[in-house]
This record gives structure tokens, C-alpha cells and sequence, in this order.
């Protein structure tokens, strides 16, 4: 018996609902062996893992402030990937905008007005667009890989912040520590509730409204859909994809940019040597479990901001390494890619073998 | 040398124990079927040794399927495969390689940041060390004179060279019979010359040659034999060198009576519609055809048709004609109004409409609904399908019911994704999506290609149709009977030249093959 991948004649509606299902199932199973693995409890490191955090009011905050950045930064790379523009590097345009946010602040303290705020978010979401434009330019120009070159400017620009903290943007009076000064309240993104979480949670809100209604009813979000399927029938339409990897990298770059200003504002409130988990790369897996879609980005956000408060916790109280969080975040992108092939094709078991080919048996 | 059989297949080998036992290969009653579409029917074809076998015909004609057949890439339907008299079942290129059939591929299938020995290396079962290989490599080469350096990167490597690898490659396994699919199609005159002198040299040696061609004069000058395959069927054997160009050409585009009235071609006298002056365009990539100084004038209410054998720059034409390849803006004009720097929008709007030959991924995206479709050619063009940015999947939906209906495009449920319909149906939606236009000039590059009878009735009388009630329609088309049945005047295209149309009531099969093969270059030089 042999295991057949045949193609369907459309997309199996019901699979795109399922397929994140299957691998959000799939990865609990591997967690539960990996737990078990490792000889702890695989129900408890399950139960801690993924359900405790959302048994308090504390780590239910915490998971909207940690989902924030990653919904931002995953639906500008939803526009990339259904583009067809492989943009890896938002981590360093999440860096950099953050970088170009926070300037006014940092080197203009006394400026401290109604504007101060709004600045920082606009050059932040420049300084981002600003960031991925550069690999979006090689591509357009010298038909450079943007894998290639957007990840390594993840790199250029956390040594860049590096440099910034540790040198010229030192908190003067911050005994030396390798951080900024801390922001006034003028360049403080206002806190909703009593916890930490700000403003931004409501404009990520806006933001994945926004880009749902843009994706599905404008003639931009059909451009976008078609270059990513077919840039040859694109080219046809008129759609020039030049023009539309530029866009794709600037709106990308800008809400990973928004993104950076934001937490910094919001959450730090001042430049540190790191500023991010790894959100640029965590909101790859989000964006590909949201289906490229803004509204189940929405929801995949909150599932791997879980796993950020999840590995937390198992850490804390199961004393596994900090590093299964990432490891489950590995799995879940590899279990969601592998479901997705089931949304253009059926697995079929063909039981029949046909004779040996010739080419096998013949030939001494 | 083993072939596996089973006790069915050996009995039936014993009871057709006639065969003569000089053939290299004999294939009886080939048949291969792709869905609709019988591409080889019950084909008969028997090589000898030492021979050079031209396999002759149009594109569509069941060339490349046949010789798939052959080299075990394509399981045939029904029919036997005879090598060196025994019934062989050859299921894989290895299988094929194994019993000594060697292919030469039109496009090459090299790894190009490899050296020339790395890329042999890999297609041998075994080739022992690098050095003896590289050793045995220049050995070959230049004793069949095609001198190769095996150090060589093939990225560095011109067109020519590379296909010397891709033979060399094939002469190492000591094949008994080469199949060389259309080899001087990207070879320079005296390239071709070269090779000829090594396939002769080859033939001599005992080895035999199964040559695919459609340049006439080639296939005159080195075969000695023909077999000549139209709609998937042997129509003739002869000996080319006591054919002329002219009856080979015959035999290759058939001379079947089409019936449509002459009377139902009138002389256009209308306006220019479409006019292309002094078109040339470099190939961008090594596959693709220069076009040189391409002249033509399409009027108001006639159909002019390109004939022409694939890649002779049909292709590369209609990216002009359509503005998916820019050039100076003089080299097209739409109603007088030049055109050649403008993109596909601004000639649409221009009520100028484009049909490409593929259907699936570039007249169509294959994953999105039909609906879809329709706004991919149509956002830019008043339809009311885009309004202030959004797009109305309502108007959308009614165009497609409208074109559905028009244009008898048959789906399984409503509104499904382009890869879903069947290619004859796809292509009525396709040409249906742009005449529903009521275009003032339609550009359609092989209006019926892979699609059944009745719908192409129907595809060329919605042309004629279009084409009478006042608009200019250029066909670029392989298939010589269709452009007689509907073309006004006929031009041939050949390695990019394009010949002067002429009048479909005058020209001759014969003309257009010699046109085809070659012809048309001259006479565009000489105008």
C-alpha cells in the first residue's frame, strides 16, 4: 500500500478552516511527548502551558500585551506573503522603527507637547517602511534574494541599537547602564486598565479591521492576491509587481515599525539593548496560522502570544529550559505549513501496486 | 541486455514471431490519450539501425508524445514497443537509458553552477572518478567533433555548447538509438553544421537517429527517412531527399477542403485599427526570439492571421501588441494613436483586447473564481467593476452569468476557480471575457489550441462575428486549417520575421510551409 498526495480541482474550503486545527492539535500532541521526553508530566506541563494563563486577569493582560506586536507586525507581513515578497526581516524593522520612534524623546526630552506622541508613532512607521525598503529595492533592482538580505538586516539593525544604548543615547544619569533615559509622560502611550496594557491594542484592532476590508472588497487587495498566485496573469492585468513589492515591504516595515514605537512607548518606556522576543519572527508563524487572513491573524496572534506567558510559566514552576517556547512555536509553523498541503490536495491510500517497471528489475 | 516480460506479453512476441529482426525498433499501434485529446492514434513507426528517422509535423501533431513513448517519460494507452525484435515495457527514462535509448532534450536540463563533468556526472549510473571521466569526456568530444572543456562552468557556456554537453552526456552511455528533439533550434547555422557532421558520423557507426524537426530543408539534407505524423496520426513514410520542400510541407499541413465560403472573406478597405511599424525587440532570456522589424496594418473589419511554428516569436509578439513588453512608442498604434510605451490598462482602454495562448496563469489565475477573472482584464475599462477602489463582486457575478450563458462556458457549480474547468471551457470564458467587450481590436494568440470541435466552431464564428461588425482582429495560430477558415490575409512569422500578409484567397499550403521553414526570413530581408 502506498500513500498518494492527489490534487484537487479547487481549494478545500473546508480544509483552510481546518488545517490550523489539525496543526494546533498536532503541536499539543508533540508538546505532550516532548514534556514527556524530558520526564515531566506531560498533563500538567500541558495544562500549564496552555490553560493556566488564561485562568487570571494578570496573564490575560499580559497575552493582549504580547499579542499587540505580533497581530501589527503579522498583518503587514500577510500583504508581503500573499504578495509573493518573502520578507523575513521584520524583527529588524520592528528594531529599527522602534530606533527611529524613540529619537524625539531620547535626544529632545524637553519636547513635550500634544504632537509628541503622534511623532514618534509616524516616524516609527517610517523609519520601518524606511528599513524594508532597502531589501525591497534590491529585489527591484538588482533581483536580489529578499530572504537574503531582509534577514540579515535584522542583524544590522540590533547591533545598531546595540551601539545606540551602550553609546550615544546612554541615559546621562542611568549610572551607566546600557539604557536610554525613560520616557516623560507626553511620549507615553496611555495605559488602558489598571495593568500594562496601552493604546495599542486597540489600534492593532483597527488596523486588522482595516486591512480585512482592503484584502477582500478593493482592487488593491485583488492585486495583491493575484500577483501572489499568478505575477504573469498579473503582469497581464496591468499590475506592475515592481510597484507592488515596494508597497508590500513599506506597509510591512511601517506596522512592524508602529509595532517597535509602540511596545517601547508603551510597554518599556525607554530604549533598551533588546526590545524584542523575537516578535518579527513569532509573527511569521502568525501570519501563516491566521491564514494570511487580518481576522485570524487576530486569533493566531493570541495563540502564540499564549506560548510567550506559557513558556513562561512551565519555566517557572515545571523547571524546563525557556527554550520550549520556542521549540512549540517551531512546531506549530511546521505542523501548520505541512496541514496547508491538504487544502490543495487528499491523501489517498492506493492499495494496487502495478508491476515492477521494467527499469527497476532489468539490467544486470 | 534483459528486458522484462510477462508470460502474456512473451506468448504475443512468439505469435508476431515475423518481425524483422534488422529493425532497431518497432512500435506498433501507439495510442496515448491526455482526457480529451487524442494525441497519438494507433501510431506505426520502425527505425534500423544506422538510420537518421525524421519525425515530422505541425505542434499538436503527437511529435514530443511519441517520442516520450519511447523514452519511457510517458506510458502509452495501448500499442507495443519492440526493441531489437523482443516486446519491451520501457516505464522510465533509467529503463530507457538501460536498453541504449539516449534523449537530447530541446531545453536542456543542466545544473548551471556546475561544471560540464559535475553535470555528466550526475547523469551517469556510474561514473567512476572525476578525473578518468573528465579524461573520457574530452576523448568523445573531440573525437565526434564537439570539443568540450570539461573544467568549464555551464553558466559561462553559450546555447550551442550546452547542447554539445547534453549529446556528449548521451554518448557516453554508447546509446544505439538518440532521440534529438528539434537540436538546431537554438543552434546557429554553422553550429548546425557541426552537428549534422557528427550525426552522420554517428549513423555510419550503426548507430540510429530519430530526429525531430520541422525545418524542411534540414531534414532533406541529413534523413533518410520520414515519417510525417498530422492530428496524431502517421499520414505518410517517404524518402526526403526525393521529396521537394514544397510536398513535404504538403504532406505536414495537410490538404484537406475546409468548408467555408470563400465568399465569406471580403477585402478589408475599412481604417487601420492596428498597426505595428519597424517592431524589433531583443530575446530576454536565451529561450525567447528576437523580433526583427516586424511591419503589419490590421483594418477595420477584417481578420489577418499569423501562421507560423511555435516559438518563432508569436509570443514575444503579442507581449508587444499587448504592452506586457514596452517598446518605443511608434512600433504600435492603436487607431492611429501610438502606443508601444503604454501599459495593458491604457490599450484596453483603448478598447483594445488581448487573448494569450496560456490560459491557465497568464489569461487566467488559476485559483480564482471566474468572477474574478473578469475583473483581472476588466477593472480598468468602465465596466462599473471598480468603484472608488472596491471592488463589486455583484457586477462581477452578473458579467460572469452573462458570459456563461453567451458563450456556452459549462461548469460543475456556479461561479468555480479557473482550474477547475475543462481547457475547452476555460478558453470560451477566456475569449468570451474580452469579446463580450465588443472590442474594437482583439489580439488572440491560438484562439482554439487543445479545445474540441464544437467549441472552437464556436470561438471562430464569435471571431468572424466580432471582426465583420467593424473591428480589426490579428490570430496568431499554428493551426493552418483554422486560419484558412477564418483569416481575411495570412502572414507567416519565422525566427522572428514576420512575412507581408497576403490574401487568404490566393496564398497556397505550400507557400505558407515554405514561409514556415524558413522563407519568411528572406522575403522579410529582401523587402
Amino acid at each position: 500500500m502506498r500513500i498518494e498526495l492527489v490534487k484537487r480541482k479547487e481549494h478545500s474550503r473546508l480544509m483552510t478552516m481546518l488545517s490550523p486545527v489539525i496543526a494546533v492539535a498536532l503541536t499539543l500532541i508533540a508538546a505532550a511527548l516532548l514534556f514527556a521526553v524530558t520526564g515531566k508530566d506531560p498533563a500538567l506541563g500541558l495544562y500549564l502551558f496552555f490553560i493556566e494563563p488564561l485562568t487570571d486577569t494578570w496573564s490575560l493582560q499580559e497575552i493582549v500585551v504580547k499579542a499587540t506586536p505580533l497581530v501589527l507586525i503579522a498583518c503587514g507581513l500577510s500583504v508581503c506573503y500573499l504578495s509573493n515578497n518573502w520578507n523575513i526581516g521584520a524583527e529588524g524593522q520592528f528594531v529599527f522603527g522602534a530606533i527611529c520612534g524613540c529619537f524625539l524623546p531620547i535626544l529632545y526630552p524637553g519636547f513635550e507637547n500634544a504632537a509628541t506622541l503622534p511623532l514618534m508613532l509616524v516616524f516609527g512607521a517610517l523609519g520601518g517602511a524606511a528599513w524594508a525598503l532597502i531589501p525591497a529595492v534590491l529585489k527591484t533592482r538588482f533581483n536580489t534574494n529578499e530572504i537574503l538580505t531582509s534577514l540579515m538586516l535584522v542583524y544590522v539593525a540590533g547591533l545598531l541599537l546595540d551601539y545606540l544604548v551602550r553609546g550615544p543615547w546612554r541615559d546621562p544619569d542611568g549610572f551607566n547602564f546600557p539604557e536610554s533615559r525613560i520616557f516623560s509622560d507626553a511620549a507615553t502611550l496611555p495605559v488602558i486598565g489598571d495593568g500594562r496594557m496601552s493604546l495599542s491594542a486597540p489600534i492593532a484592532v483597527l488596523v486588522v479591521i482595516v486591512l480585512a476590508v482592503v484584502l477582500a472588497k478593493t482592487l488593491k487587495g485583488f492585486e495583491i492576491r493575484v500577483m501572489g498566485e499568478s505575477p504573469r496573469a498579473g503582469a497581464f492585468a496591468g499590475f506592475s509587481s515592481k510597484r507592488l513589492t515596494l508597497f508590500a515591504f513599506a506597509l510591512a516595515g511601517a506596522l512592524a515599525g508602529l509595532a517597535g514605537t509602540m511596545e517601547v512607548s508603551g510597554s518599556l518606556n525607554q530604549l533598551l539593548p533588546s526590545i524584542s522576543p523575537g516578535y518579527g519572527f513569532t509573527a511569521i508563524i502568525v501570519a501563516f496560522l491566521g491564514r494570511l487572513n487580518p481576522i485570524g491573524i487576530l486569533i493566531a496572534g493570541f495563540v502564540l502570544a499564549l506560548s510567550y506567558i506559557g513558556g513562561e510559566a512551565v519555566q517557572a514552576s515545571m523547571g524546563v529550559s525557556d527554550k520550549i517556547a520556542s521549540v512549540i512555536q517551531g512546531l506549530l509553523l511546521f505542523f501548520v505549513l505541512a496541514c496547508d498541503t491538504l487544502i490543495l490536495y487528499k491523501i489517498r491510500f492506493a492499495m494496487a501496486r502495478r508491476a515492477a517497471p521494467a527499469g527497476e528489475a532489468s539490467h544486470v | 541486455m534483459a528486458e522484462v516480460l510477462t508470460a502474456a506479453e512473451e506468448d504475443r512476441s512468439h505469435a508476431q514471431g515475423q518481425r524483422n529482426s534488422g529493425d532497431l525498433l518497432d512500435a506498433r499501434g501507439l495510442t496515448k490519450r491526455f482526457g480529451d485529446i487524442l494525441a497519438n492514434d494507433r501510431v506505426d513507426l520502425t527505425i534500423n539501425k544506422g538510420e537518421i528517422h525524421a519525425l515530422l509535423g505541425e505542434n499538436g501533431a503527437g511529435k514530443s508524445t511519441l517520442v516520450k513513448m519511447f523514452y519511457g517519460a510517458l506510458e502509452p494507452d495501448g500499442g507495443t514497443i519492440a526493441w531489437q525484435g523482443r516486446d519491451v515495457t520501457i516505464a522510465s527514462p533509467a529503463a530507457a537509458r538501460g536498453l541504449g535509448i539516449g534523449m537530447v532534450f530541446q531545453h536542456f536540463s543542466l545544473f548551471e553552477a556546475l561544471t560540464v563533468v559535475e553535470n555528466i556526472a550526475l547523469a551517469l549510473p556510474n561514473p567512476g572518478n572525476m578525473k578518468d571521466l573528465s579524461a573520457r569526456i574530452k576523448a568523445v568530444s573531440e573525437d565526434y567533433g564537439l570539443p568540450l572543456n570539461p573544467t568549464d562552468v555551464v553558466a559561462d557556456l553559450p546555447v550551442g555548447i550546452r547542447q554539445r554537453i547534453e549529446i556528449v552526456r548521451c554518448l557516453l552511455q554508447e546509446p544505439e538509438l538518440i532521440i534529438m528533439d528539434e537540436p538546431t533550434s537554438v543552434l546557429t547555422p554553422q553550429e548546425a553544421d557541426r552537428l549534422f557532421l557528427t550525426l552522420k558520423r554517428l549513423a555510419s557507426e550503426g548507430c540510429a537517429v530519430l530526429y525531430i524537426s520541422h525545418r524542411l530543408e534540414e531534414v532533406q539534407r541529413i534523413c533518410h527517412h520520414a515519417t510525417i505524423l498530422r492530428h496524431g496520426q502517421v499520414v505518410r513514410e517517404c524518402d526526403p531527399s526525393k521529396e521537394t520542400p514544397a510536398s513535404l510541407a504538403r504532406m505536414m499541413v495537410g490538404t484537406e477542403v475546409i468548408g467555408v465560403s470563400i465568399g465569406a472573406h471580403q477585402p478589408a478597405t475599412g481604417n487601420v485599427r492596428l498597426g505595428v511599424t519597424g517592431l524589433s525587440a531583443r530575446a530576454t532570456t536565451p529561450f525567447a526570439t528576437e523580433l526583427k522589424n516586424i511591419k503589419l496594418e490590421v483594418r477595420a473589419g477584417e481578420i489577418v492571421a499569423i501562421a507560423g511554428v511555435a516559438g518563432n516569436g508569436q509570443g514575444e509578439l503579442f507581449d508587444a501588441l499587448s504592452g506586457e513588453m514596452r517598446v518605443a512608442p511608434a512600433m504600435v498604434r492603436l487607431d492611429d494613436e501610438p502606443c508601444g510605451a503604454r501599459n495593458v490598462t491604457w490599450r484596453r482602454r483603448r478598447n483594445a483586447a488581448f487573448v494569450p495562448e496560456e490560459r491557465l496563469g497568464h489569461g487566467a489565475v488559476p485559483g480564482l473564481k471566474l468572477s474574478g477573472n473578469i475583473v483581472l482584464t476588466r477593472h480598468g475599462t468602465g465596466d462599473g467593476l471598480v468603484g472608488s477602489g472596491f471592488v463589486s463582486t455583484q457586477k462581477a457575478g452578473e458579467l460572469e452569468q452573462r458570459i456563461k450563458k453567451h458563450y456556452d462556458v459549462r461548469m460543475s457549480h456556479d461561479d468555480p476557480e479557473a482550474r477547475s474547468l475543462s481547457g475547452g471551457n476555460l478558453q470560451k470564458f477566456v475569449v468570451g471575457r474580452e469579446l463580450d467587450r465588443k472590442p474594437g481590436v482583439l489580439v488572440v494568440n491560438q484562439p482554439t489550441w487543445g479545445v474540441d470541435a464544437g467549441a472552437a466552431a464556436l470561438i471562430r464564428q464569435a471571431l468572424i462575428d466580432l471582426a465583420r461588425s467593424g473591428s480589426a482582429v490579428l490570430v496568431i495560430s499554428q493551426d493552418l486549417d483554422e486560419i484558412f477558415e477564418i483569416a481575411d490575409r495570412i502572414a507567416v512569422i519565422s525566427r522572428g520575421h514576420l512575412s507581408a500578409p497576403e490574401d487568404a484567397r490566393t496564398i497556397t499550403r505550400e507557400r505558407i510551409g515554405l514561409l514556415m521553414a524558413g522563407g519568411a526570413e528572406d522575403e522579410a530581408g529582401a523587402a
